[in-house]
C-alpha cells in the first residue's frame, strides 16, 4: 500500500503519477479536516483510484505546523506500515515528509521524477533544481518520496473505486504547538513573479538599476512583471524577490523575455519551464540565447525601447 | 550565423586581441578571404583577453617588447579604447631602487618619458599609498588601461567593412590538414576550409592547435591570481573606471589599480601554478570562463598582507570585501618572450601566441608585415618562434623554465642571469675536462659553455694589475675578473676555447652555390678551401644573420653560425631550399665539435701536434684545410673572432676529447690556458670591433650602418640586395661606433660599468635619435683588457659618429662621460690585423 | 540573553559550476578538477544572518561544516565573513547521504552543546548541489529543537525567534521559543564579501576538528547524469532595433499583447 499526502484537498499530479507507476492500492492522508470536508475530498479521491482517506485529527493540526504535521504523519506511518509515502515537492509537502523522516529515522528521497518499485526502489531525482539528474536506490521498510515539479502526471485513467474515510487521532505532545504558524498574510492581489503570464527579466546586460525602467514599461504593456538574474540581485539593482532561478523563484509563464541574461544554469533552471522564451542579447552564442525559442541579437537598451515603440505604434497601451 | 566559406586565403584561429589584430592588419595589407574562427562566443571567447587586467606599462628592458607595446598603445588610442592614467612602479628595497634606476635607462633608451620620484611624490600621485614602506617610485605618465575586447570588435568590424573578413564564433578547429609538410586546410565543427595559410592566435590553447598539425609550441598555461576588493567609497566617488595611477608594488610582485569602485589586486608572487593545455576546461564546464579558474586562497594569502600594508587605507574600508577572485590563465614560454612567426615544422602554419594585452595590436601589425613581405619593421628575433631547438620545445623543459620564470615577471633579472633549470641538455665532448677545470658554465642554445675557468684564478696574480676591480655587486654579477686574465693570457701566449655550440650545416649538390649566393651578401664563388664571412639579409636589407661559409668542394659548403641563432638560421636556410632537389641541407651540429686555438703561440702549439704544415705561407688566413691533430682528422679554419693568430679546429664529435687532450698537452709547454666565452664573446671581440648578431646586428640596421658594407656588390642576386643597394646610396642614418668610458666614477665614488642597453646622450644630456627615429643605446659593453679601457658599442647618427666626439652614457640614473673612439669597423686593437694574419 | 546569543551555522562545501555541471566518467561525482568550491547561496545568507545577529545581540557565531578536511576552505570563508569560530566535522572523503550527514552534524553539535548549547541553529534550506531538503530538520529533531524551513526573515528577542517565510500564496510567520533552528533561503539578506583583514584573521584562526564516521542511511546514489538538452537554437528575429516589428508579430502570435 502506498500512502499519498494531499496537496491541499487533492493529490498533486506528479504524486499520483509516481503512485501509478509503482502500482498497488493507494491511500491518502489529509490533516485536520472535519467530516464534511473529508467526505468531499474522499469523493474526489474515489475518481483517482484512492481507496482510503486517512484524516488526521488533533487540536494541534488545526493550522499548519511542521513539527505537529510531521509527528502526526509519523505515527500514522507507524500504524499503517505502508510500502511508501509520497508527497508533493512543495514547501509544505517536503517539510512534512522531512519531519516524518527525522522522527521515524527513515530515509527520504526528495524531488523524484520517476520511481520503480521492488524491495528497493530505483528512482531518479532532480538535483540542483534541474542541473543534474541522480539515479538512486532507496532501501527502507517504508520509503518516503517527494515528487519533483516535473514528475509525470498519471498516464492512464484510474479505476474508480469507493474511497472510505478513516480517522486517525495521533498523540501529539503539546510542546509541538511551538512551531505552529502564527500568522498568514495572503499575497496581495495582482501579479506575482510566480503567476504572471509574461515575465520581462533583465541581467548583466541591463547594466544598472535605472536600466530596468524600460523593462518595466514593456512588462506593463504585456500585462506582465519584471524579473531579474542573480547578477542583478547581487549588484543591488533589483530585490531578491524579483530573482528568477534556482535560489530565487522558479517560473513557468507563457512568455519569458530574457534581456541581457547569458543564462548560467542557476538561472536556466528557474525559467526552463516557460512556454516560450525570447532572448535579447549582444552575444548570439550565450547559453540562454541558444536555448531560447526566439532571439534578437542586440543591446537591450536599443532593442527593448524599439519593441515598446512598435507596440505603441500598433496601439497597445498598458491595460489595453 | 553566416555559412563558412569553403576556401580562404588565410584562416586565423582565435578571436582574442591577437587574432582580431592579425586579421585586421592582414586586411589592411590587402589580404582578402580572411576567415577568423573561435570556438568561444564573441565578443569574449573565454581566453585570456577576457579577464586580463588590461593595463599597459610601456617600459621594458627589451627594445623589441617596448616597440611592440608602444605601437599597440598607438593602435588602442586610435581605436578610442585607451585611457591614460599614469603608473608608478614602487621600490620597497634598496635593490629595487637600483632596478628602477636601470628601468629609467631603458625608458630613456627607448624614448618613453619616465622619471624617478620620491616616496612623497608617490603619495601625491596616488594618495592612498602608505608611503612609509616606499623608498622611491618610477613614474610613467603614459601608463594606460585599454579595452582589448572593444578594440578587437572594432578591428573585426573594420576588416569586415572592407569585405575582407568572415568571422565565425562557436567554431572549433578539429583538424589541420597538411600535405608534404605544408598546410592545405582546416576542419572545423562547422565544415572544412581549404587554405594554404593558418595563423594560431589561441593563447593558452595554442600548443593544442599546433599539435593538430604535428608542430610543437613551447608554451604552458600558468595562473596569475587577481582579486577585486570593493566597494570603496573614495574610488566610487571618482565616478569613473580609473582616476588614479596604477601602482606596481615591484618587491611584493603585485599591482593595484582602481577599477570603478574596486581596487583590483594582481600578483606574480605566488608559487608557479602551471596547467596543461589539454586540461583547460571547456566553456560549458567552466564556472566563469575556461581561463578564469577557481581562486586558490592559500596561494594568495601572503600577498594580502603586502596589499594591506600598502593600501590599508582603502582595503580596511568597512563593507569593502573581496568581490571577485580568479586564478586567471596566461601563457608562459621558456624564456618569457612571445612565439611569433612561421612554425618551422609546417609550411604555411604561423604562430602569434604568448602575447600580452600590451603587445597584441603591435603583434598583429608585425605578423601581417611578416606574412606579406617576409620581414618586419621591428626586429623580432627574441620573439621568433623558430628560436627554439628541439629539446627546448619538449614539455618537461617548457614546464621547468616556466616554473622558474614565473616569479621573474616582476623580478630583478640581471642581463647575464643564467637559468637554473633545464640545464646540461647539450654537452660538448670537452665538458668533463672543463668541469675538472672548474668552468663556470653559461648556457647558449641549450649548450653548456665555460664562461671562465676557476682554474685560471692563478692568472690574477700575473695580470691582476691590469684588471680593474668591479666594486659594485651588480656590475660584477655573473662576471669574474678571471675572464679578463684569460684574455690577457691569450694575447700573451694562447688560449683554447670551446666553440662546440656553433650550429653547423652542410649544403651540397649542383645547386648549392647558387642557393647560397642567393642568401649571402658576400661573394661565395671563391676557390675551394676558402672561407668567407657574410651577412645574411632580410628582404628589406636588415640583418637576418651573419655567419661563416666554407667552400669544402665545388658543390659542397659548410655553414657555421652562432649557437644562439642556430635554430632560426636553420629554419631560414631550410625554408629557402629550391624545390627541384638540387641542394641538400644537413644539420651537422651534433656531429661536429669545435675547439678554438688563438694567441701568438697558437702556431707553436698546433705544429707540435700535427705533421701538416701550418706555417703562415702554407696555411694563410682565410683558408680551411683538413689536417690531422694527434690522431684526430680536423677541419682547421684559419679565422679569428678575437683578433689573434689561430684556428678553429672542427673535429668529429666523438673524437673531441682526444683533440682537447692533444692541444692541452702540447699547449702546456707554451702556457696555453683554457679561456671562456667571456673572452670570445666580449673582451676579445670588442677589442677587435666585431659585431654580434642580436646585439649590434638585427633587422633594424643595415650593413652600411653596421660598417659591414663590402667594397663591391656582387653581381649575383641575393635576398635584400635592392635594399642594400639603396642603403649604400642613401648613406647611413647611424653608424656603429665604439666608445670608451672616460670616467667610471659614480656619485658614490666607486667605478661603475654599464652592462649594455643604456642610452647614449648628448653632452647636454639629451636623448640622441637618428633620422629614422632610432635612439642611440649601448648594444654591447665590456672590458678591453689589452687596451686598458672599457668599451661600448652604439649606433650614432652622423653628427655624433665622429671620432673624438664627447658624449654621455646614462647608467643607473647617473651619467658618465664617453668618447667616440672609433666610427666604423676598424678595430681599436691591432687595427691592421697583423697579429691575426701573422 | 546575558552572554549574548550563541548561534551555530551549518554550511556545506559545494562545487561552483558554470553553464553545465561536468561529471566524472563513472558518473558518481561532479568532476571538480576545474571547479572551485563554495558555500551554497542559502548558507551564505545563514552565515551573514548569524554574523548580524551576534553583532546586534552579542554572543558568538560558530560555523560548522561536515565533509572532507578540505571543507576548512569554506569554514575560513565564513570566518572571513565574520564568524567567530569554526568547527570541522571530518567525515572522510566519501560523499555522505543525508541521514549520515545529519548524524555526523548531530553528534558534533551535541559535543559542542555540552560546553555551551546553541540558542539558534541556522541551516541553508537545502544544499546547492544535492538538494535533499532534510539535513537541517533531521539535526534539529535529533536535538529536540523546533525548526521551520524556507525562512526569509529572522528576528530574535524576548527569548523567541520570529521567522518569516514566503510560500506560494503568501507569507507565513512563526514564533519559536529559543533554543530553536531554522532553514533559511537566499533573499534573507545580502551576504557581505569577506574583507582583507577578515581573510587574514580567518587564515590564522584555529579550526576545531571533530571526527565522525556515521553509518550510511537508506538512500544510495547510483549515478549522476546530465539532463537531456534539446537546445536546437532559437528562431532569429533580427538584429538591434530593426528586429522590433518581428518581435511584436511574435508577441501577437503568442497572444500576450
Amino acid at each position: 500500500m502506498l500512502l499519498i499526502v494531499l496537496d491541499g484537498t487533492e493529490p498533486a499530479p506528479g504524486v499520483l503519477g509516481l503512485a501509478q507507476a509503482l502500482g498497488g492500492p493507494v491511500h491518502a492522508v489529509a490533516f485536520g479536516r472535519d467530516d464534511d470536508a473529508a467526505a468531499e475530498i474522499a469523493a474526489g479521491l474515489a475518481k483517482q483510484g484512492v481507496g482510503v482517506l486517512h484524516t488526521l485529527r488533533h487540536p494541534l493540526l488545526g493550522d499548519y505546523g511542521p513539527e505537529a504535521y510531521g509527528e502526526a504523519l509519523a505515527q500514522l506511518v507507524g500504524r499503517l506500515r505502508p510500502e511508501g509515502v509520497l508527497a508533493a515537492g512543495t514547501d509544505h509537502g517536503t517539510e512534512i515528509l522531512a519531519h516524518t523522516a527525522a522522527r521515524t529515522g527513515l530515509p527520504l528521497a526528495t524531488n523524484c521524477l520517476s520511481v520503480t518499485g521492488g524491495p528497493r526502489w530505483q528512482l531518479t531525482r532532480v538535483r540542483g533544481g534541474g542541473m543534474l539528474l541522480e539515479d538512486a536506490e532507496l532501501d527502507a521498510p517504508v520509503k518516503l518520496v517527494t515528487a519533483a515539479q516535473g514528475a509525470e502526471a498519471p498516464s492512464e485513467t484510474a479505476v474508480r473505486q469507493e474511497c472510505t474515510v478513516e480517522e486517525f487521532l495521533p498523540d501529539l505532545p503539546q510542546e509541538l504547538a511551538r512551531s505552529a504558524i502564527v500568522e498568514r498574510t495572503p499575497r496581495g492581489g495582482g501579479l506575482t513573479l510566480a503567476t504572471a503570464p509574461v515575465v520581462v527579466s533583465g541581467g548583466r546586460g541591463v547594466g544598472s538599476a535605472e536600466g530596468y525602467a524600460v523593462l518595466e514599461e514593456l512588462a506593463g504593456l504585456l500585462g506582465g512583471v519584471v524579473g531579474c538574474s542573480r547578477v542583478a540581485t547581487n549588484n543591488g539593482w533589483r530585490p531578491h524577490s524579483d530573482q528568477v532561478g534556482l535560489t530565487g523563484t522558479k517560473i513557468s509563464p507563457r512568455l519569458y523575455v530574457a534581456c541581457g541574461i547569458s543564462g548560467a544554469t542557476q538561472h536556466w533552471v528557474g525559467c526552463m519551464d516557460s512556454r516560450a522564451i525570447l532572448a535579447i542579447n549582444t552575444d548570439p552564442d550565450a547559453p540562454l540565447v541558444q536555448r531560447a525559442t526566439y532571439a534578437v541579437v542586440g543591446d537591450v537598451h536599443e532593442v527593448v525601447p524599439a519593441i515598446v515603440a512598435e507596440l505603441h505604434a500598433r496601439g497597445v497601451h498598458p491595460d489595453g | 550565423m553566416s555559412a563558412l566559406p569553403s576556401r580562404a586565403e588565410v584562416v586565423v584561429i582565435g578571436a582574442g586581441i591577437v587574432g582580431n589584430s592579425v586579421a585586421y592588419h592582414l586586411a589592411e595589407a590587402g589580404w582578402r578571404d580572411i576567415v577568423l574562427l573561435d570556438k568561444g562566443p564573441l565578443p569574449d571567447p573565454g581566453g585570456s583577453t577576457g579577464h586580463a587586467s588590461n593595463f599597459i606599462f610601456p617600459v621594458d628592458h627589451s627594445r623589441e617588447i617596448t616597440a611592440l607595446t608602444l605601437d599597440s598603445m598607438r593602435q588602442y588610442e586610435k581605436l578610442g579604447t585607451l585611457t591614460t592614467c599614469g603608473g608608478v612602479e614602487i621600490a620597497r628595497t634598496p635593490e629595487r631602487v637600483e632596478e628602477l634606476r636601470r628601468r629609467l635607462a631603458s625608458a630613456t633608451a627607448w624614448g618613453v618619458p619616465s622619471e624617478l620620484v620620491s616616496a612623497e611624490r608617490v603619495g601625491q600621485l596616488m594618495p592612498f599609498v602608505n608611503t612609509d614602506v616606499v623608498l622611491a617610485g618610477f613614474w610613467t605618465p603614459s601608463v594606460a588601461v585599454v579595452d582589448p575586447l572593444q578594440a578587437g570588435a572594432l578591428m573585426r568590424e573594420q576588416a569586415s567593412a572592407q569585405g575582407a573578413l568572415t568571422v565565425s564564433a562557436g567554431t572549433e578547429i578539429t583538424a589541420i590538414h597538411t600535405e608534404h609538410g605544408r598546410v592545405r586546410g582546416v576542419a572545423t565543427s562547422r565544415g572544412d576550409i581549404a587554405t594554404e595559410t593558418v595563423v594560431i592566435c589561441c593563447g593558452v590553447w595554442s600548443p593544442r592547435i599546433a599539435e593538430l598539425a604535428g608542430a610543437r609550441l613551447p608554451l604552458t598555461p600558468a595562473v596569475h591570481q587577481m582579486i577585486d576588493v570593493g566597494p570603496i567609497p573614495e574610488l566610487a566617488a571618482t565616478g569613473t573606471e580609473i582616476a588614479y595611477p596604477i601602482i606596481r608594488d615591484m618587491d611584493a610582485m603585485m599591482y593595484e589599480r582602481q577599477s570603478g569602485a574596486d581596487l583590483e589586486i594582481g600578483s606574480y608572487a605566488h608559487r608557479p601554478i602551471l596547467h596543461e593545455p589539454e586540461d583547460i576546461p571547456s566553456i560549458e564546464a567552466a564556472a566563469l570562463s575556461p581561463t578564469q579558474l577557481p581562486f586558490t586562497h592559500d596561494d594568495f594569502d601572503p600577498q594580502l598582507e603586502d596589499a594591506l600594508e600598502l593600501f590599508g587605507q582603502l582595503l580596511d574600508t568597512p563593507g569593502a570585501g573581496i568581490r571577485h577572485a580568479i586564478n586567471g590563465l596566461l601563457s608562459l614560454t621558456p624564456d618569457g618572450a612571445p612565439l611569433l612567426g612561421p612554425l618551422p615544422e609546417v609550411d604555411g602554419l604561423w604562430s602569434a601566441a604568448a602575447v600580452w594585452i600590451k603587445e597584441g595590436p603591435g603583434v598583429g601589425r608585425m605578423m601581417a608585415e611578416w606574412m606579406t613581405h617576409g620581414c618586419t619593421e621591428t626586429d623580432l628575433h627574441g620573439a621568433d618562434v623558430a628560436r627554439f631547438y628541439p629539446h627546448q620545445r619538449t614539455r618537461p623543459f617548457v614546464r621547468a623554465r616556466a616554473n622558474e620564470g614565473f616569479n621573474k615577471t616582476y623580478g630583478i633579472v640581471h642581463p647575464r642571469e643564467q637559468w637554473a633549470s633545464g640545464r646540461r641538455q647539450r654537452l660538448s665532448p670537452f665538458f668533463e675536462r672543463e668541469r675538472e677545470l672548474g668552468a663556470e658554465f653559461f648556457e647558449v642554445g641549450g649548450w653548456e659553455r665555460p664562461q671562465w675557468y676557476e682554474s685560471n684564478r692563478d692568472l690574477l696574480a700575473e695580470f691582476g694589475d691590469r684588471i680593474p676591480e668591479r666594486p659594485h655587486e651588480w656590475d660584477a654579477r655573473w662576471w669574474s675578473p678571471v675572464s679578463n686574465a684569460e684574455h690577457l693570457a691569450m694575447r700573451e701566449r694562447a688560449a683554447m676555447i670551446d666553440l662546440s655550440a656553433f650550429a653547423q650545416f652542410d649544403v651540397a649538390g649542383p645547386g648549392a652555390l647558387g642557393y647560397l649566393q642567393e642568401l649571402a651578401m658576400a661573394q661565395l664563388d671563391r676557390p675551394v678551401g676558402r672561407l668567407c664571412y657574410t651577412p645574411v639579409l632580410t628582404p628589406d636589407g636588415g640583418f637576418r644573420s651573419d655567419l661563416t661559409v666554407v667552400r669544402l668542394g665545388e658543390d659542397r659548403f659548410r655553414v657555421i653560425t652562432g649557437g644562439a641563432d642556430g635554430a632560426r638560421d636553420a629554419y631560414w636556410f631550410r625554408s629557402h631550399l629550391p624545390a627541384d632537389g638540387s641542394v641538400t641541407f644537413t644539420d651537422v651540429t651534433s656531429g661536429v665539435c669545435t675547439l678554438g686555438l688563438w694567441g701568438p703561440r697558437a702556431r707553436d702549439v698546433l705544429s707540435a701536434v700535427t705533421e701538416d704544415d701550418v706555417s703562415g705561407e702554407a696555411f694563410a688566413f682565410g683558408i680551411a684545410r683538413e689536417i690531422v691533430v694527434g690522431e684526430v682528422p680536423v677541419l682547421a679554419l684559419r679565422v679569428s673572432y678575437v683578433g689573434d693568430l689561430g684556428w678553429e679546429l672542427h673535429a668529429p664529435f666523438e673524437q673531441g676529447r682526444a683533440l682537447w687532450d692533444a692541444i692541452a698537452e702540447a699547449g702546456a709547454r707554451f702556457g696555453v690556458v683554457p679561456a671562456g666565452i667571456g673572452v670570445y664573446g666580449t673582451t676579445g671581440r670588442l677589442e677587435k670591433g666585431y659585431r654580434l648578431m642580436g646585439a649590434e646586428l638585427d633587422a633594424e640596421y643595415d650593413p652600411v650602418e653596421a660598417g659591414l658594407a663590402l667594397p663591391r656588390v656582387k653581381a649575383a642576386d641575393f635576398v635584400g640586395k635592392q635594399a642594400y643597394l639603396a642603403a649604400r646610396e642613401a648613406g647611413p642614418a647611424a653608424t656603429l661606433c665604439t666608445l670608451t668610458v672616460d670616467d667610471h666614477t659614480s656619485s658614490a665614488g666607486i667605478p661603475r660599468y654599464p652592462q649594455g642597453g643604456e642610452p647614449i646622450l648628448t653632452p647636454a644630456g639629451e636623448r640622441i635619435t637618428d633620422r629614422k627615429g632610432r635612439g642611440s643605446f649601448v648594444t654591447s659593453a665590456g672590458a678591453a683588457p689589452s687596451l686598458g679601457s672599457y668599451l661600448l658599442m652604439a649606433y650614432l647618427p652622423p653628427e655624433h659618429a665622429v671620432e673624438g666626439t664627447r658624449l654621455l652614457v646614462e647608467y643607473m640614473a647617473e651619467r658618465y662621460p664617453v668618447t667616440v673612439a672609433r666610427a666604423g669597423r676598424t678595430p681599436l686593437f691591432d687595427p691592421d690585423d697583423t697579429r691575426m694574419k701573422a | 540573553m546575558p552572554d549574548g546569543l550563541e548561534v551555530l551555522v551549518c554550511v556545506k562545501r559545494v562545487p561552483a559550476s558554470g553553464a553545465r555541471v561536468p561529471l566524472t566518467p563513472d558518473g558518481l561525482h561532479v568532476d571538480t578538477r576545474h571547479l572551485g568550491f563554495t558555500i551554497g547561496p542559502h548558507e551564505e545568507c545563514a552565515v551573514e544572518e548569524a554574523v548580524r545577529l551576534v553583532g546586534e545581540h552579542g554572543g558568538r557565531a560558530t560555523v560548522l561544516a561536515a565533509g572532507p578536511p578540505e571543507v576548512a576552505e569554506q569554514l575560513r570563508y565564513a570566518l572571513a565573513m565574520g564568524a567567530d569560530r569554526a568547527v570541522l566535522v571530518d567525515t572522510g572523503s566519501d560523499e555522505l547521504d543525508p541521514q549520515a550527514t545529519a548524524a555526523a552534524i548531530g553528534q558534533a553539535v551535541a559535543e559542542l552543546a555540552a560546553e555551551k548549547p546553541p540558542d539558534l541553529v541556522l541551516f541553508g534550506d537545502s544544499s546547492a548541489d544535492a538538494g535533499h531538503f532534510q539535513v537541517g530538520v533531521r539535526v534539529a529533531c535529533g536535538l529536540g529543537l523546533p525548526i521551520v524551513g524556507g525562512i526569509k526573515g529572522v528576528e530574535v528577542g524576548d527569548g523567541v525567534v520570529r521567522l518569516r517565510r514566503e510560500v506560494a500564496d503568501g507569507d507565513e510567520r512563526y514564533v519559536l521559543p529559543l533554543p530553536a533552528a531554522a532553514g533559511v533561503r537566499e533573499g534573507l539578506n545580502l551576504p557581505r564579501y569577506p574583507n582583507l583583514p577578515g581573510r587574514l584573521r580567518a587564515k590564522k584562526a584555529a579550526v576545531h576538528t571533530i571526527v565522525a564516521r556515521p553509518e550510511p542511511g537508506g538512500l544510495r546514489t547510483v549515478r549522476l547524469r546530465q539532463p537531456a538538452d534539446e537546445a536546437t537554437g532559437p528562431v532569429w528575429l533580427g538584429r538591434g532595433a530593426a528586429a522590433a516589428p518581428a518581435v511584436v508579430d511574435v508577441l501577437d502570435e503568442l497572444g500576450v499583447v
